[in-house]
């Protein structure tokens, strides 16, 4: 029962940490600029494909453990930091800044958000995948591997008897580093005052000398890092994208967010882990059938009591 | 003058297709409805090219009505199907339809085409509820569910030796049926089973692999496609459950293989009530088949080609005895009684096929070849 109960913590915090990554971007841009980005998952897409390209251009002769494991893994988050940061800045100036500048509602922006993540998916289905990875015309749908399977999976070490692999490790330890560097970075760099307080109220933060612009391309440019990070970490845990990748984790993701509080990033990591364990403990008890019920009873139950979500606080509203 | 000479051109122009249902005098079209680009195409593509290559070798013999074949991509999803079906009879005027190529999409699209009165012949839609729903016009050239469980039941029993056996399924019309079929089977025979659901749409299935490793099976039966397939199997070796691995006719395709790594998908079998026999093990007909295939599409026959190409033949047969319209296309069905490349093209009242068996598939390197029926195969 208790090796049960301890080795599916260990797999809900490791998933938990993926929905924390991706939460973060939803969680940014809305404590920012109020708007769902329903595109992130896309973003989330492209970071998985940039991923899986630089392990086909790596191809390693055997699977990796260890320092080799870990270095594959940086150079797969810095590459797809880089595409997914620079998808979301494109995102944002194409389907977001035109709106922004006409004074569109929220709605238009919603509705423009959703066109994108439509838009992105099927042209990824239909022209990226097949270029990049070398697939017919016809196979963009299919789900993507590497030419070779990059990692060694084996139990670093054990608690009460159940083994923790090395990837499951390196995505809990990596994502809990990111959100620590992503929240030092909001509380102490003028940047992240920026950010903050573009959040809390952006008419006062012009007049305050702030470039709204800039904040925002620069929220978008971080949300879309933080989901090529958890871009990376995905290929890492499954070896594998399809175009349809972002979809479910989107929806997880943003649930996450709003369970820890959207708008609030130490909220996007208590969300993602709680969602993760809550998954993986509902399963455990009513089969996998019940995880999702299980899981989103438990976050109207929160919104109920609690409806600014578990920290509540907003983005604007962070300590320092 | 002038006019008449423009309105003159225009009705010729125009005069070229009239006739009855199906086209002009000398062609009729035959529609094909499958997932051709969806995530699970690898089990529609071969049908289409098997059915392709049974018109174009029956269109080379000069016929005085020759086939046109129409696909038509519905990518599984069963809304996409309907509407599909609804302007292939409107617009295109198909004469009968090979497919749906899924059971779910069947559900939806089967009573449009009843309406429509389009007989048609699916190669590979397997779910059991088909075949009891009255509908007059629906065939199949495969083998159902019940078969196939049954089947892959007495196969795990036997050969498995197994008392303990995990089943999941990812709850498609299709997954769920059969994994009941085997479960119900399996019961039968005294198996103690455990079943858990996957989400196909997620790729993190820990908590059912957290179930079967602590129940410990002496099997596992996924119910369900291969692209879901390969990822359960992947995530079960990378955490220790080296049980046999068995899966239905979903999963006949070599991107179970590719999902999962090749290192990881030993030990892995399939079952199908499909024929893939290249070597022409079981009839001589079957290698015939698989060279024809090899030298149009230079690729060996895959899952449901041969059922395709049975299919295709069907209707083909229909037409060579001067039956051109759907009813008369439908009513030769119901008697037709020839030789095919996978069992012997008959159909019960049901519209259910006369014969037929269930093969099993075993995983060997990257390929996954015939190991034999599923009541005789044996896996030492």
């Amino acid at each position: 029962m208790l090796d049960n109960l301890l080795i599916n913590t260990v797999d809900g915090l490791s998933l938990g940490a993926i929905y924390a990554l991706v939460a973060l971007g939803y969680t940014m841009v809305y404590g920012v600029l109020r708007l769902i980005n329903f595109a992130h998952s896309e973003i989330f897409l492209i970071g998985t494909c940039a991923s899986l390209v630089v392990v086909n251009a790596v191809a390693p002769s055997a699977p990796l453990s260890g320092v080799a494991l870990l270095g594959i893994v940086l150079l797969m988050a810095a590459v797809a930091m880089v595409a997914s940061g620079a998808g979301a800045m494109a995102l944002e100036f194409v389907a977001y800044r035109p709106l922004r500048k006409h004074g569109a509602s929220r709605l238009a922006a919603l509705i423009s958000a959703i066109g994108a993540s439509l838009f992105l998916q099927q042209f990824f289905a239909l022209f990226v995948i097949p270029w990049l990875f070398d697939k017919p015309k016809e196979g963009g749908r299919l789900p993507v591997q590497p030419e070779q399977h990059f990692v060694d999976r084996h139990d670093v070490f054990s608690i009460g008897g159940v083994g923790v692999a090395n990837d499951k490790l390196i995505v809990f330890i990596a994502a809990i580093l990111m959100m620590v560097v992503l929240d030092q970075f909001v509380n102490r760099t003028k940047l992240g005052r920026g950010i903050r307080s573009t959040a809390q109220d952006p008419e006062t933060a012009v007049l305050m000398g702030v470039n709204i612009d800039r904040i925002v391309t620069a929220t978008f440019a971080i949300g879309g890092a933080m989901a090529g990070v958890a871009a990376a970490l995905y290929v890492l845990r499954f070896e594998e994208t399809f175009f349809m990748v972002g979809f479910l984790l989107g929806i997880k993701a943003f649930t996450a967010a709003v369970l820890g509080g959207i708008g609030n990033i130490r909220g996007a990591l208590t969300g993602g882990f709680v969602l993760g364990l809550l998954e993986m403990y509902g399963s455990m008890v009513f089969g996998s059938a019940w995880k999702d019920v299980v899981a989103f009873v438990i976050l109207i139950l929160v919104l109920m009591f609690r409806p600014t979500g578990i920290l509540g606080e907003s983005l604007q509203q962070a300590r320092a | 003058m002038a006019l008449s000479a423009v309105l003159a051109l225009s009705a010729a122009a125009c005069g070229g297709d009239d006739g009855g249902s199906g086209g002009d005098g000398n062609s009729v079209t035959i529609g094909f409805l499958g997932d051709l680009t969806g995530e699970n195409s690898g089990i529609v593509i071969p049908p289409k090219q098997g059915a392709q290559l049974a018109i174009d070798e029956y269109n080379a013999t000069n016929p005085k009505v020759k086939i046109v074949l129409k696909t038509y991509d519905s990518q599984g999803q069963p809304d996409q199907a309907t509407s599909l079906v609804q302007s292939a009879i409107k617009s295109d005027n198909i004469v009968g339809l090979i497919g749906p190529a899924f059971s779910g999409e069947s559900q939806q699209a089967v009573p449009v085409l009843e309406e429509g009165k389009i007989p048609n012949i699916s190669a590979s839609a397997t779910n059991v509820t088909l075949g009891e729903k009255g509908w007059k016009y629906w065939h199949r050239v495969v083998g159902n569910d019940s078969m196939q469980g049954t089947g892959v039941a007495e196969f795990l029993v036997r050969e498995a030796k197994a008392k303990k056996v995990f089943v999941a399924h990812d709850n498609e019309d299709y997954s769920k049926g059969l994994a009941d079929y085997v479960t119900k089977g399996l019961k039968e025979k005294g198996v103690t089973v455990e079943q858990d659901v996957v989400d196909p749409r997620a790729s993190d299935y820990s908590s059912t692999v957290n179930k079967a490793k602590a129940f410990k099976p002496d099997a596992i039966f996924y119910g369900g496609y291969y692209a879901q397939g390969g990822r359960l199997l992947k995530q079960l070796r990378e955490n220790g459950v080296d049980a046999l691995f068995a899966s239905g006719d979903g999963s006949l395709d070599k991107g179970l293989i590719e999902g999962a790594g090749e290192k990881n998908a030993v030990n892995t079998v399939v079952s199908c009530p499909c024929l893939i026999d290249p070597t022409g093990e079981s009839s001589p007909a079957s290698k015939k088949f698989a060279e024809a295939y090899k030298a149009k599409y230079n690729s060996e026959p895959a899952i449901y080609a041969a059922e395709g190409y049975d299919a295709a033949t069907a209707f083909i047969e229909a037409i060579k005895a001067g039956n051109t319209t759907t009813e008369a296309i439908n009513e030769f069905l119901k008697t037709i009684d020839v030789p095919g490349v996978s069992k012997q093209i008959k159909f019960d009242d049901k519209g259910e096929p006369a014969g037929g068996d269930v093969y099993i598939y075993r995983v060997e390197g990257k390929e996954l070849p015939l190991l034999g029926k599923a009541s005789e195969a044996k896996l030492q």
